[in-house]
Parts: C-alpha cells; structure tokens; sequence
C-alpha cells in the first residue's frame, strides 16, 4: 500500500499534496545534506588554518611541493564539470532528457580527468616518500612539520576524491533514469539534486586548491 | 478510505511488510525494540560495573575488562539510546501527525535511518569478539589511535549511527517546513514539535564534524597518518575541541526532546493551556543555539588557554537561562491545575526534580575553579546521570507512557506503571546522590578500583542501582507485556489531550487521517 | 509547476567563464604578486566570490527560497565558529 509506484513526471507521491510541493521539499532535503557536508569539510578547513598558523615554514614548504599547474588545471576542469552539469539540469528542466543525459555524460568525463590527474599526482608523492604514514614517509624536509602538512594534504584532498567518486556514482544513476526519460519539465528533483551536490564537490574544491597549492 | 477496524500495525502481516515499511509509525515500533534492547544491554553493563564497585578489589574485572565494560556502558547508552531515543521512536510516530501530516518528508529515508542505526549498531557490538574498546566512549588521543583495542570497528559503528542521526534531522527539518497542515502556523505547532524542530537543527550541523572526527581517528589507525599526533606537531587537544562540538550539544540532542514530552504531559496532566508557549518554544531554539559555544567546558583541565577556558565558562552559564525558563513555565502550568498523577505524569515529575539537580550541578561545573577540582571526578558522573538518565531517559519513558494506548492500541496496567516509575525514582537517587558526594570528595571516574574511604559511598550506589535496575526492567516489562496483552481501547483521547494525535483513531490508520484537518486554533485550549 | 527560472545558456557560460577568470587571477596574484600575509586572505576572498557565483547561479539560490539560503549560510557561520573559539585556544596557550 506505501509502495505504489507513481509516475512522478506527471504526479505526486501520497504524502504530498502538490507535484511543487514534493519538489521544494527535496530541493530543502538537499540544501540540508550540503550544510552537513560543509560542516564536515569545515573541521578539515579549520584544522588547516590552526596548523598553518602554527607552522607557517612547513606549510610553505609543503605548498611549493604541490605542482600548481596540474591542481590549477583540476580546477579548470572542476569547474568546467560544474558548468555541464548546470546545462544538464536546464535540459532536464526543458524535458529533454536526451540532451542532459549527453551533458551529465560530459561532467562524468571530466570528473574521471580530474581523479586521473589526482592518481598522477598521489604516486608521485609517493613516489618521493611524502606519503605520510610510517613505513612510507622517507622525504628529507626542511621543516619539521612538513609531515603534518602532508597529512592535511593527502585527508582533504583524498576526502574530497572520495566525494568525486560518489558523484560519478549518482551521475551513472542519473544516465540510466536520463535514458529511460524517467523525468520531466515538472519534474527534475534528482537531477537538480545530483547538481547541487556535485556544485558543492566543487565548491570545496574551489577553497581547497588556493590553500593547498598556492599558499 | 480504509476498512473500518483496520489500522497501521494490522493493515499488512508479516515480517517483511515491517521489514520493508516506510510508514513512521510502525518504523518507530521497530525503533522501540531496537532502542529499549539497547538499553538493556547498555544497562546490563552498568550493573556489571556498579557490582565489580561494591568493593575496591578486583571481583571478577580486572583493570582492562572494567575499562571496556564501562566504554560499551557509555557507547551503547550514548548512540544507541538516548540519542536517537526520543526522536526517532516517539517523534517518528508524533511528529507527522502532530502537524497534520501524512507521513515524513522522506519516508524511505526514514527507513534508511533505521537501518543504519541497526547497521552501524551491528558494527560497534561486533568489537566485542575482539573484546571491546577501552578507550572511554569519547575515544580521546593519543591513546584511541594507539590502543591494542577494536576501535576502529566501534568508531566506524559510531559514524554509521550518526549519518542515521543526520537523516532523521533532515527529515523532520523539511516535514516541519513543508509538511504542516493548512492553518498550522509555526506558533500553533505542539511544543514536542518545536522541540524535535531545535533538536533536528542541532542534528543536521554537529553530527557532520563527529563524523570526520571518527574518521581521522579510522585514518589515523588503518594508513598510520595522524592530524592529532603530537610527534608530528599535531595537537590531541584540537580532537577534544573537534570531539565535543559535537558532543555538547548531542546531550542536548539528547534532552531537548525529553523536555519537548515533559511540556506535552504537564499539560494534558494539568489538563490546563502550557505557561508560556511562546518562551518554551523559544527557548528550545535558544539552547540549540547556545549549546554549540560551551563545548569547551569539557576541556578546563585539558591544557586549552585561559582564554578558551574564560569564554566557555561564562556562555556555558548562559545556556542555564533558557532551561531555567522552561522550569519555571512547566511549575506554572501546574499551579493551579487538576493534576492526575497517572504513570506518564509521574515520570514528568521525576524529570522536573531530576532534571533540576543535573542542571544546576551542571552550572558548579561551569564554574572553572570548580570545575578543577572535580573534573574527571564522580561528580561530573553523577551530573551527567541526572541530565541524561534522570532527564533524557526519564522523559522517554513518559512519552512511552503517555502515547502508549495511541500506539499500541492498549492501555498498560496503570499501578504497576506507577510502581515500577517510583521505583526507579527512588533507585536512580540512592545510586547517584553518593555519587556527588565522593565525586566532591575526590573519587576518580573510570576507576576499577578505590581507596577504601570511598567504600561506603560505592556500596550505597551499587544497591541504589540494583533498585534502579528492578524499577526499569519492570517499567520495560509493562510496556512489552502490555503491548500484547494489555486492555484494549479504541478510546481516541484516554488522557484528555487537546493535539492532533488525539483526534486520530486509536491506533491510527495508515494515512493518519480520513482527511487532513484544517487548524484553526493553538494546541493547549483547555478551558 | 516549474516556478523555477530556467537559467539561459548564456547565463550559464558567462558564470563559467567568470570561474575561470577569477580562478585566473587567483594563480596570478598568488604566485606572482607579494602581499605578504595578505595573500592568503585575497586568495579566500577571491574563492568566496567564485563560491557566491556557483551558489547563486548554478545552484539556483537567487531566486529561491530564503530557507534554502538561511540553511547553507548558517553551515559557513558554524565553521567559522568552531575555526574561531579553536583559535582562540590554540594560540592564547602559554
């Protein structure tokens, strides 16, 4: 009886009253999952800024270490990602889901560049001995806490990867309901949703990139 | 419209129809036997400790046992009781119909949240083949990144139960907003209402940095990286400041809707308008806010500055204020009121004296130059019983209680409910008032052992709590019991009770309502 | 039903384009331009203006409800709380 399927590109489900209704009330539910996800990345940022402050030397050591150019053009392609995925939802909102899934096809594309990049940029630190763990840890720094900012480093970005990896989950979600043209001009709550939360993979990224690689 | 005689617990048969729900009420009746089982798990364990107590040699624990048995007593009670405890077993089955509603916002992610207490549950139980974590279940650093102990497998059971307590915030978040009957102004929503409301807001904005705190506590055990490691300049102060701006105000989570239930029961028990509305409802939002800028009162002693220590001090004694005004409302609601001392009422009233006692021990302990002195002591042990078992857990009972025909369709045995309410009274004072005492005195907390001047103090409590555990076990058995056995009603309002609920069939039908009422008028009208 | 604006396509790419002008900019003044420790603050309000385009724009909050804008403002008030009292421990120690 709860679960009789309705076809939401045309109704409501039971326990609401109006199609609008459902709609803002998941674009609300949404907002609310991105508070928490600034709350979570916010702990991060702040341990961030308390050690900088602590150990200015090392995190320059550290920032200069990162090579700028491949995080500058992870940006650009973040961005970029952002900007196909905000095209996405206005083709869903114009009904055609045919022309979205192809725009959601765009910002999966450019979120794999960007973990390829980051896997490029993961084993060269490794390479060098600045995984910070242990046994891993061989680089001869010239501060003492060039350690500690590689831990930052490598938690906040391997977070926010792990939240790209999530992205590109829900975007093969998203392809699959786009093919099966499972949505419609009143209808879009779940692309729309997939967007703010990727806007918000970018977001974070566009605090993270200046701090960690141009500081 | 439905068969008559149908309702929401007979509408459908069979473990899977349960299994598989996404009505609020009977995802709530799944919460009441995951919740009370906890509790007496988590309970068991507290005897355990108070019987190794009665004398200062080792009985049958040594040092490390005791140490897990008293961590497992603090996590259970902590994540798989009192923190989803209210909201997610009474406010999941009053909440949407309290506002006129027919179900949560996200149904299936309520049932989500469910499953990830119970997954997350699963996980943090299964340290215990690896025997438990003995860290203390605020899983401070250094030592929680270096102890031989499952805690990686406790501290990711505690993340999974937070993301389930994240969910049912936002839940009840967008159904407040959004979900409200027509006429239901924010200001004529029942007072449990605005009480899940602050208590979700506190929800959806501390749980997150629990979360990536736990997290780099897995991250600092699994890849050996450490953000808090002092060899590497990191700063295990910096997780206790991560660690409580959670977790000061998760006991506010915690009790901010025991108090939601005690402004409903005051009411329908004096059968007279709340005192107030407007304050009680305020308030609530005043102490979600105030309680995220007193974290720090659980750090006077850790080695933060003098500066911190000031600043935490001085807004901690700020939060008594909005408390205080809810005492002082719910007194005056009574003056002057037909008071029926029935099984809810009286769990209300051990709340307002238990309550009181843990508040206003709680403000000797805002004070720094006190709180120096017993910080770590039984003292700090005692406040916190009588906020969180006093208060929190008091006033979960007395929801059980108060909305137990409505749920269930039954009415419990009304003596024995008073009997086992006064019985836990009873035993939850005798095991905790020698605890202030020997707290003041000196007695450490978290210790297996004593030095023998305490011993007399520790006995008391062991036998206090043995009444305390006769009382709720009883109080457990009736609701159980009863739930099967108890008189049937079809009473719509046994209580008198002037909210929403109280106009639904007893127990509800499935959609809550035939129609969705129009309000028109607020919640507490008696006379 | 769609109280929605639909977000013109020039709108989108003018947004994009600004990201990465601003993003630009940040790499310029960064590496290339000493303010000393100003830098790092330029840089934050720099990322907050390109944060207030992806906000408004792409995720559709101008133009939508004030709760959904209350709820995300509030997130940021929080952390700068935590960041805030935190600092005001770790560097007023002894």
């Amino acid at each position: 009886m709860s679960t009789v399927k309705v076809d939401r590109r045309v109704d409501h489900s039971h326990h609401f009253e109006s199609m609008q209704q459902e709609h803002e009330s998941g674009k609300q539910g949404t907002w609310l999952f991105m508070a928490t996800e600034v709350m979570m990345f916010g702990a991060l940022f702040t341990a961030y800024f308390l050690y900088r402050g602590k150990y200015f030397e090392s995190w320059v050591e550290g920032g200069a270490l990162l090579d700028w150019k491949l995080g500058a053009l992870n940006t650009v392609v973040l961005l970029f990602s952002s900007f196909t995925m905000a095209l996405a939802v206005r083709e869903t909102q114009l009904g055609h889901n045919r022309k979205a899934l192809k725009y959601v096809i765009f910002t999966t594309v450019c979120a794999f560049a960007f973990l390829v990049v980051k896997y490029f940029e993961y084993t060269g630190k490794i390479h060098h001995g600045l995984f910070p763990s242990e046994g891993m840890w061989s680089y001869d720094a010239q501060t003492p806490q060039l350690r500690l900012f590689m831990v930052v480093y490598f938690i906040m970005t391997g977070l926010h990867g792990i939240h790209i990896l999530i992205g590109i989950a829900l975007m093969f979600w998203l392809m699959k309901r786009l093919k099966n043209e499972e949505f419609s001009k009143d209808y879009y709550t779940a692309v729309e949703g997939v967007g703010l939360y990727w806007h918000i993979v970018d977001l974070i990224w566009i605090y993270l990139f200046p701090l960690m690689y141009l500081m | 419209m439905s068969t008559p005689g149908t309702n929401y617990i007979n509408c459908e048969k069979g473990i899977w129809s349960w299994l598989t729900t996404i009505d609020h009420k009977r995802i709530s009746l799944m919460y009441f036997y995951t919740i009370l089982g906890f509790f007496l798990l988590g309970g068991l364990f507290a005897i355990l400790l108070r019987t190794e107590l009665l004398t200062a040699e080792p009985m049958f624990m040594n040092g490390n046992q005791y140490n897990r048995a008293m961590t497992l007593h603090g996590s259970l009670m902590v994540f798989m009781v009192i923190v989803p405890g209210i909201p997610a077993l009474l406010g999941n089955f009053c909440l949407p119909i309290m506002v006129g509603a027919k179900d949560v916002a996200f149904p299936k992610l309520n049932l989500l949240s469910w499953y990830l207490l119970i997954g997350g549950a699963l996980i943090a139980m299964l340290s215990l083949f690896w025997g438990g974590v003995d860290t203390g279940w605020t899983f401070y650093t250094p030592y929680s990144s270096k102890s031989a102990d499952a805690v990686t497998m406790v501290v990711f059971g505690a993340f999974i139960m937070g993301l389930s307590s994240i969910m049912t915030g936002l839940n009840f978040l967008v159904t407040i907003h959004k979900l409200r009957a027509p006429g239901m102004t924010m200001m004529r929503m029942p007072l449990f209402v605005w009480s899940l409301y602050a208590t979700a807001i506190m929800q959806v904005l501390a749980s997150p940095v629990l979360g990536i705190t736990l997290l780099l506590i897995v991250a600092e055990r699994v890849f050996g990286i450490g953000i808090f490691d002092p060899n590497l300049g990191g700063d295990p102060v910096l997780f206790q400041h991560f660690f409580w701006f959670y977790s000061h105000p998760a006991v506010y989570i915690m009790v901010v809707p025991a108090m939601g239930v005690v402004s409903e029961v005051i009411s329908t028990f004096s059968q007279k308008t709340i005192f107030g509305y407007k304050a009680i409802a305020f308030s609530s939002l005043g102490i979600a806010f105030i309680s995220f800028l007193v974290w720090g009162h659980h750090m006077f002693v850790s080695g933060q500055s003098d500066l911190a220590g000031t600043i935490f001090s001085v807004l901690t004694m700020l939060v008594g204020v909005p408390t205080a005004i809810k005492i002082f409302n719910w007194i005056a609601t009574l003056y002057k009121g037909r008071i029926k001392l029935d099984t809810p009422m009286i769990w209300t009233l051990n709340f307002l004296a238990n309550f009181t006692i843990g508040g206003v021990t709680g403000l000797f302990l805002a004070a720094v130059a006190v709180d120096v002195h017993v910080h770590d002591t039984y003292f700090v042990v005692a406040h916190f019983h009588y906020t969180m078992l006093g208060g929190a857990l008091t006033g979960l009972f007395s929801g059980l209680y108060y909305w137990f025909p409505k749920m269930t369709g039954r009415m419990y045995n009304e003596t024995q409910g008073r009997i086992a309410a006064v019985l836990v009274f009873i035993g939850f004072n005798a095991t905790f008032i020698p605890q202030f005492i020997m707290g003041s005195q000196g007695m450490p907390r978290r210790y297996h052992t004593y030095d023998g001047v305490f011993a007399p103090y520790h006995m008391a409590s062991t036998f206090g709590s043995y009444i305390l555990a006769a009382g709720f076990l009883f109080a457990v058995y009736i609701l159980v019991r009863d739930m099967f056995k108890g008189e049937k009603i079809e009473d719509k309002n046994p209580w008198g009770g002037t909210t929403l609920e109280w106009t639904t069939q007893t127990p509800p039908i499935h959609e809550n309502f035939e129609e969705i009422p129009t309000v028109t008028g607020s919640p507490y009208e008696y006379r | 039903m769609s109280h929605n604006h639909i977000m013109p396509f020039k709108t989108n790419l003018t947004v994009f384009l600004s990201l990465v002008s601003l993003t630009a900019l940040t790499v310029y003044t960064a590496k290339f331009v000493d303010l000393g420790s100003f830098n790092i603050i330029l840089a934050m309000m720099i990322a907050s203006v390109k944060a207030s385009l992806v906000l408004g724009w792409f995720m559709h909050l101008k133009g939508d409800s004030n709760m959904n804008k209350v709820i995300i403002f509030s997130s940021f008030c929080f952390v700068a709380l935590l960041a805030g009292i935190c600092y005001s421990d770790l560097f007023f120690r002894y």
